[in-house]
């Protein structure tokens, strides 16, 4: 059993730029939320492709800011930042060869 | 966390060990390589979400004169818009957006244990890591909430193509709409809540260490870097999920 102790070192004085910069970024998430709920539920029925098209769009700022911001890869060396970013082209691929494939069983059953 | 390690940067020696490829430790590189395969798991998910979805016919109809039926697959803001102690009311996404604010919000007090650790203040990784942890936990009740009440179903029901009537969800049928999507969002949000359950158990453990002073003695804190890490990748998951399982 380890005991809990009485810390001896002094913590460094917080940046608050740096605090501010996380709550900055917290809000943007938030509002970015929001806006969607806003597309979701205020915007016609008849304008489906492009509330998804902005759903997608800002689903990629929140992953922007999550990953580059809080995950810290924005302020990591380039090469590990490509090293992290160019495999998901992998994703890419399969969302067009299976979403291909998923149409031509749509026609073969209903087309 | 490079100032507690050496670090060789004459040139000629690079391929004889002690250097940091990236200049990161390799306990957070190996923690990115798994978060990668990761997302390759969740995009395989999701991806096959999209294509058993366009294997169905769609809703073609108004929202307003929407109904359940195993012959389309269901508009998801008619299928959650339930809200605890809100029985029979409709507010459609109301509680999964909730859940995507509660989970927001725990990454942000992340990201500040992260630097409270940067500045070796052992009390601010203390407060910052129980607020992550009560952000985890209570995205986890939530989520067992509305596992429960799509499991149970709603008071109507809906009429099968034999005539029964069934409530509710399971693996083989529900009451939303072709068994696949049942299928799907247990499979998708219950292997999300899985690795929010396992983040919960780490982020603990790393609370605990700090608490008793292991990581202080250990002279810095990337323990709680490490662990961010994989907290963060959960809270991205779910923005993914959101919008493609609850908003598209």
């Amino acid at each position: 059993m380890i005991e809990p102790e009485v810390s001896t070192i002094k913590p460094q004085p917080a940046d608050k730029n740096k605090i501010w910069k996380i709550w900055w970024v917290a809000i943007i998430l938030g509002v970015v939320t929001a806006a969607e709920f806003f597309v979701a539920l205020q915007f016609p029925e008849s304008w489906k492709d492009f509330k998804i098209f902005l759903f997608i769009g800002m689903t990629f700022i929140k992953a922007g800011y999550i990953v580059m911001e809080f995950m810290h890869l924005g302020h990591e060396q380039k090469s590990l930042m490509w090293t992290i970013l160019l495999p998901t082209a992998f994703v890419v691929w399969l969302l067009g060869a299976l979403f291909i494939q998923a149409d031509a069983i749509y026609l073969a059953i209903y087309g | 966390m490079a100032n507690s390690v050496s670090v060789n940067t004459n040139s000629k020696d690079l391929w004889g060990g002690g250097v940091e490829p990236y200049k990161a430790s390799y306990g957070k590189l190996m923690m990115w390589f798994f978060l990668i395969s990761d997302a390759f798991t969740f995009s395989a998910f999701l991806i096959s979400y999209g294509v058993i979805r366009f294997k169905h016919p769609g809703y073609e109809g108004t929202l307003s004169d929407f109904s359940f039926s195993q012959t389309y697959w269901p508009v998801p803001e008619k299928v959650f818009e339930a809200f605890p102690f809100f029985h029979g009311v409709e507010l459609p996404l109301v509680f999964v957006g909730l859940m995507t604010f509660i989970l927001i919000l725990s990454s942000v007090t992340m990201v500040l244990a992260v630097e409270a650790g940067h500045r070796m203040d052992r009390q601010g990784v203390e407060k910052w890591m129980i607020w992550t942890i009560i952000g985890g936990l209570t995205f986890l009740g939530c989520q067992a909430w509305e596992w429960s009440h799509f499991i149970h179903g709603t008071d109507a029901g809906s009429r099968l193509l034999d005539g029964s009537i069934i409530y509710g969800a399971n693996l083989e049928l529900n009451q939303y709409g072709p068994p696949d999507f049942a299928a799907f969002f247990f499979f998708i949000t219950g292997f999300h809540g899985f690795h929010v359950f396992s983040g919960v158990a780490l982020n603990f453990l790393i609370f605990y260490q700090a608490t008793v002073g292991i990581l202080e003695r250990r002279g810095h804190y990337e323990m709680v870097e490490k662990v961010g890490l994989y907290w963060h990748f959960v809270d991205l998951v779910w923005v993914f999920v959101f919008t493609f399982f609850y908003l598209v």
